[in-house]
């Protein structure tokens, strides 16, 4: 009934350019990282004949080192694979999805070029809050949704159990959920023969002014950008003049093709289809994620609707623990910004750090995965402040300034602070329900709703303060809930909230990387925590040094670092002279790696430890 | 085997020193120290270079306390070659220090041996001071008279602490008890007597500190030094402090009790002339001791001694095994050695100079220090001039001289 069409009589009529959309399938995989997608993706890869069992590199779809040791997609592609349904070969386009939080606008662009979903949920564990979230995505674009429970092989898989779960949400019949093995392979034929039957064949006006949408922009070393499309209508050809219309900027096509899966020049792309295009810009932001691809000499009229510019939501502020390397972090970020077009970064100079980078990310993962790859790929030792959020505050004076770091917080008289809110999706065992709601509440929180998914497991909804979020509110929630809980947000505008700047002062002076906007309730445990963890890291200095917190003019916590009372070595040993020079000269080398505040003497060392203690302290909560 | 020797360049096997060592040599005095590195017992915080008889074992006749006066009456010989060759003039020695070690482990003779092959190489100056360092519970009234009659005027008791509990601790042998004895057999043989202590023991309180200073002060010496415990790595005791078994110093401890010092010596009538040193009287000042803050020319004979001579910094082999062999076989027992450059000078004479009461002219520092000058005065760490002027000589307050290394940096503009 169903096969492999590996021979070229099979293929018939489904090469690239020339296939009718009723042969076509357009499908994502919605799954939580580690629920097996990557594995079901290898294994349809193989079973449709696409890549040998030799050339078959484990989870082949993963191309950065990153993604494949944390087990998750960054960056997604798509492959063209064929497969025979009663005697007629079919062309299934499988488009993988990022699979965080933070990248959701990708995710909803992935889904907008299919029309069909798999919901792959592993049969051990039931569903995740971020599948779910997408899965909705998904629904609410009316794709086909063919739920399936992956890893029946093991041995805590409970399908029965969770085929209910998700019966109850995607609205089917228990028994129409598919159990497959990525694994073993058991079921995916059948997976594989559900997609054709079920999936819509896409529809478009073949002989409309081209219009293609990006779902995905990949810069690669050696060819510039590979640009991944989804022609809605009309024919993408090669050499042909394409025009990008968010920005109007045009370019020649010097290579059109399809991932099957590695890059083949096919005789052009038509409706329905799904390939890359390479244009030779060197910069994903000329090639953006939502935008609409069309004829430079005869455009459409109308864009396909949804693109969205990249928004950063979390800042931070990158300096590398070496200041000769700011050079080199400049170049890394240059180069990683090629691939990555919601990445921003304006230099920046701490009293604390020296010279770095103010970064925007999308979210927390984001900045993660930027830093990880600034330290593993460009050899770096990075420091990190504390994560913020775009606030905007109103003065009296009617002015509006937006702050993305704590220490451009406005001085004068101010009126109103706004700050952006989270809806927040919360799924955890029914047992961790008081935790859940502790922390959330604990962290600004309002209650949106709650729904059980089954009697062991309850979806909570919160709206919440972004800044709390990423915070530690992930660790935490794992740490509350037995790494049971699973979480997800969208963005959900912005409230006026009781905000302050709390600053930190030596002796006076301003430590700027220490500025912190928090609740009003939190300015004091953060000002006095803050100051305690200097006054214990902060060497003692030939004079008194007091290390206050402070809201504006008014301290709100104060340490002190007492002066130092004994700093002189008592005897010469026999003459050596030479022995004491040298720690002498030693000491002098100490005073180069210092930073000066104001008077104070301060090893950079110390400004990171009291930096990163909040990371250390959450991990070792996390353990606990 | 500690104190680590410097890392410094190889010494030549013959000793030479280069012609810069000669420079300006008439105007420096000429010092003489000799080394005894025997202990009955090693006391857990020393890191000095000394052995017992247990660790020598059977290493020849040369390391051994019999052979080691005629071992190091060698190098007193080749001290007098090496100079003259570099063309230094001939300079009767004003001062000599025997230090150990415990030198009055070796019998009065060996010890006068070695001062006689002083005197017949170098000569002594008129009214040269001769001091050597002593165990309470290593002389007797016969060995001070003895010691005395062949031309020691000094003797400096290693006392520190009047507490036995401290002294335990130090693993001091001595009965404290016996101090006074000692130091009044001293004066009878017409010697000046200084008095060590040690401030900072584990377990030391104030009170402690206080009784040992008051101890030190009814002998009514001539002289004190009194030294911060440091506990230097590889020690016995820093082994006990790494197992917790024993409590580091603590530096607050160590500045108060520092002060307590001052105070008690001060109200005895004792002026201090150098950081961690007390004299009765300007005359009593140990004249050796201010050799080296000077910077004057001093030999250093004897295992992992060090010697200066005219910016020309050398130090010894540290096993008396392979100090003696190297003096049998005729080379030089010199390990390493380094020829300061102007830099290295330059902040030597000021880390050296601001230890002591005369102070260091402010002409003396870099200009980048001159300019810290009005500062390290205004933050109360150097006197000021008379009636608040600028001073013309950089001298330590009471404060200044607990916290001297952050104002040496000062000075030398770093």
């Amino acid at each position: 009934m169903s096969a492999p069409a590996r021979s070229d009589a099979a293929h018939g009529g489904i090469e690239p350019a020339s296939t009718a959309p009723a042969l076509l399938r357009n499908f994502s995989i919605i799954a939580h990282i580690d629920h097996g997608k990557s594995t079901l993706a290898d294994r349809m890869l193989q079973i449709t004949g696409v890549v040998d069992e030799r050339a078959m590199r484990a989870q082949y779809l993963d191309r950065m080192d990153i993604e494949r040791e944390r087990g998750i997609t960054i960056k997604s592609q798509a492959v063209r694979m064929p497969w025979t349904v009663d005697g007629r070969a079919h062309a299934l386009n499988m488009i993988d999805t990022p699979g965080h939080v933070d990248f959701t606008y990708e995710v909803s662009r992935s889904l907008a070029a299919c029309e069909g979903a798999v919901l792959l949920v592993d049969a051990s564990q039931g569903i995740e809050a971020q599948t779910l979230a997408n899965l909705y995505l998904a629904m609410e674009g009316d794709l086909e949704i063919i739920p399936v429970l992956n890893k029946i092989d093991l041995p805590a898989a409970q399908p029965e159990r969770y085929a209910e779960e998700i019966a109850g949400l995607v609205g089917c019949d228990p028994a129409d959920v598919l159990r497959v093995s990525g694994k073993t392979g058991e079921g995916v034929p059948e997976l594989l023969d559900r997609i054709v039957q079920r999936v819509p064949a896409p529809v478009g006006d073949p002989d409309a002014p081209a219009r293609a949408m990006i779902f995905d922009s990949v810069y690669d070393t050696y060819r510039g950008v590979v640009t991944y499309v989804r022609v809605v209508d009309g024919h993408l050809d090669p050499r042909q003049r394409i025009a990008m219309m968010s920005t109007r900027a045009t370019h020649e096509l010097l290579e059109i093709g399809v991932s099957s899966p590695e890059p083949t020049p096919s005789k052009g792309l038509g409706v329905g289809e799904v390939g890359y295009l390479i244009t030779g810009v060197k910069d994903v932001r000329q090639s953006r994620v939502g935008d609409t691809v069309t004829d430079a000499v005869k455009p459409a009229k109308d864009d396909l609707g949804g693109y969205r510019d990249p928004r950063p939501m979390v800042f931070s502020g990158l300096f590398p623990l070496d200041g000769s390397d700011y050079p080199v972090l400049r170049d890394a970020l240059d180069k990683l910004k090629l691939n990555d077009a919601a990445l921003v970064y304006e230099p920046e100079t701490s009293v604390a750090l020296g010279f770095g980078f103010r970064c925007g990310f999308l979210g927390l993962l984001h900045l993660e995965i930027v830093r990880e790859r600034l330290e593993r790929e460009f050899d770096l030792d990075l420091i990190s402040t504390a994560p913020s959020v775009v606030y905007e505050v109103r003065m009296d004076d009617g002015a509006v300034v937006s702050v993305t770091n704590p220490s451009e917080f406005p001085e004068g008289k101010v009126g109103e602070v706004r700050e952006p809110v989270v809806k927040a999706t919360v799924l955890a065992p029914s047992d961790y329900i008081g935790a859940v709601m502790e922390l959330c509440q604990s962290r600004r929180g309002e209650m949106l709703g709650m729904d059980y998914l089954s009697p062991e497991r309850v979806e909570l909804r919160y709206q919440l303060p972004l800044a709390e979020i990423v915070f530690d509110f992930f660790d935490q929630l794992k740490s509350k809930t037995k790494g049971y809980a699973s979480l997800d947000y969208e963005p959900a505008g912005d409230q006026a909230a009781d905000l302050v700047k709390v600053d930190v002062l030596l002796q006076g002076e301003k430590v700027d990387a220490f500025s912190a906007i928090v609740h009003k309730d939190k300015a004091y445990p953060y000002g006095t925590m803050m100051a305690g963890r200097l006054q214990k890291l902060i060497p003692r200095q030939q004079f008194e040094v007091p290390v206050q917190a402070a809201i504006g003019a008014r301290v709100i916590a104060r340490e002190t670092v007492r002066a130092i009372r004994k700093d002189v070595l008592s005897k010469c040993y026999g003459g050596d002279i030479t022995r004491k020079r040298k720690l002498l000269e030693k000491q002098k080398e100490g005073k180069k790696r210092m930073k000066m505040v104001g008077r104070v003497e301060v090893p950079q060392e110390a400004f990171i430890a009291a930096l990163t203690a909040d990371a250390a302290e959450s991990k070792d909560g996390a353990k606990k | 085997m500690s104190p680590a020797l410097p890392v410094g360049d190889p010494a030549p096997e013959d000793g030479a020193l280069p012609p810069s060592a000669a420079v300006g040599a008439e105007e420096r005095a000429l010092a003489l120290y000799l080394h005894v590195p025997f202990c009955r017992v090693r006391c857990g915080y020393c890191d000095f270079t000394t052995y017992t008889a247990e660790e020598l074992g059977g290493t020849g006749s040369g390391s051994s306390r019999a052979g080691y006066a005629a071992t190091a009456v060698r190098e007193v010989e080749m001290s007098g070659r090496v100079l003259a060759a570099a063309g230094l003039p001939a300079r009767p020695v004003s001062t000599v220090f025997v230090g150990g070690g415990t030198p009055t482990l070796l019998p009065p003779g060996d010890l006068l041996r070695m001062l006689e092959a002083v005197r017949d190489v170098h000569g002594l100056a008129p009214g040269a001071e001769v001091t050597t360092e002593a165990n309470p519970d290593s002389v007797t009234p016969g060995s001070l008279a003895e010691l005395a009659a062949g031309g020691v005027t000094r003797v400096s008791f290693g006392m520190q602490s009047a507490v036995p509990h401290v002294l335990a601790t130090l693993d001091r042998t001595h009965d404290p008890a016996r101090v006074p004895d000692v130091v009044r057999w001293a004066r009878e043989a017409g010697l000046q007597v200084s008095l060590d202590l040690i401030y900072g023991a584990p377990g030391e309180s104030r009170d402690d500190w206080r009784r040992s200073v008051e101890a030190a002060l009814a002998c009514r010496p001539d002289h004190v030094s009194a030294y911060a415990l440091v506990v230097e790595a590889g020690t016995k005791m820093a082994g006990q402090v790494r197992r917790g078994e024993l409590a580091p110093p603590d530096p607050d401890d160590l500045a108060a009790k520092y002060e307590d010092a001052d105070a008690l010596l001060g109200a005895a009538g004792m002026a201090w002339y150098e950081v961690s040193n007390w004299a009765a009287r300007p005359d009593a000042r140990c004249r050796h001791n201010l050799s080296y803050w000077r910077a004057d020319d001093w030999w250093g004979v004897g295992p992992g001694a060090h010697s200066h001579v005219g910016g020309v910094r050398w130090w010894n082999v540290k096993h008396p095994g392979a100090y003696s062999a190297r003096l049998e076989r005729g080379a030089s027992p010199a390990h390493g050695r380094e020829v300061l450059d102007d830099d290295a000078r330059l902040v030597e004479r000021v880390l050296l100079g601001v230890r002591l009461a005369e102070g260091l002219p402010v002409t003396a520092l870099p200009p980048e220090g001159r300019a810290q000058v009005a500062g390290v005065v205004a933050d109360g760490l150097v006197e000021p001039g008379p009636g608040g002027t600028p001073p013309g000589r950089v001298v330590l307050t009471a404060r200044g001289r607990l916290l001297a290394d952050g104002v040496v940096r000062r000075l030398l503009g770093w």
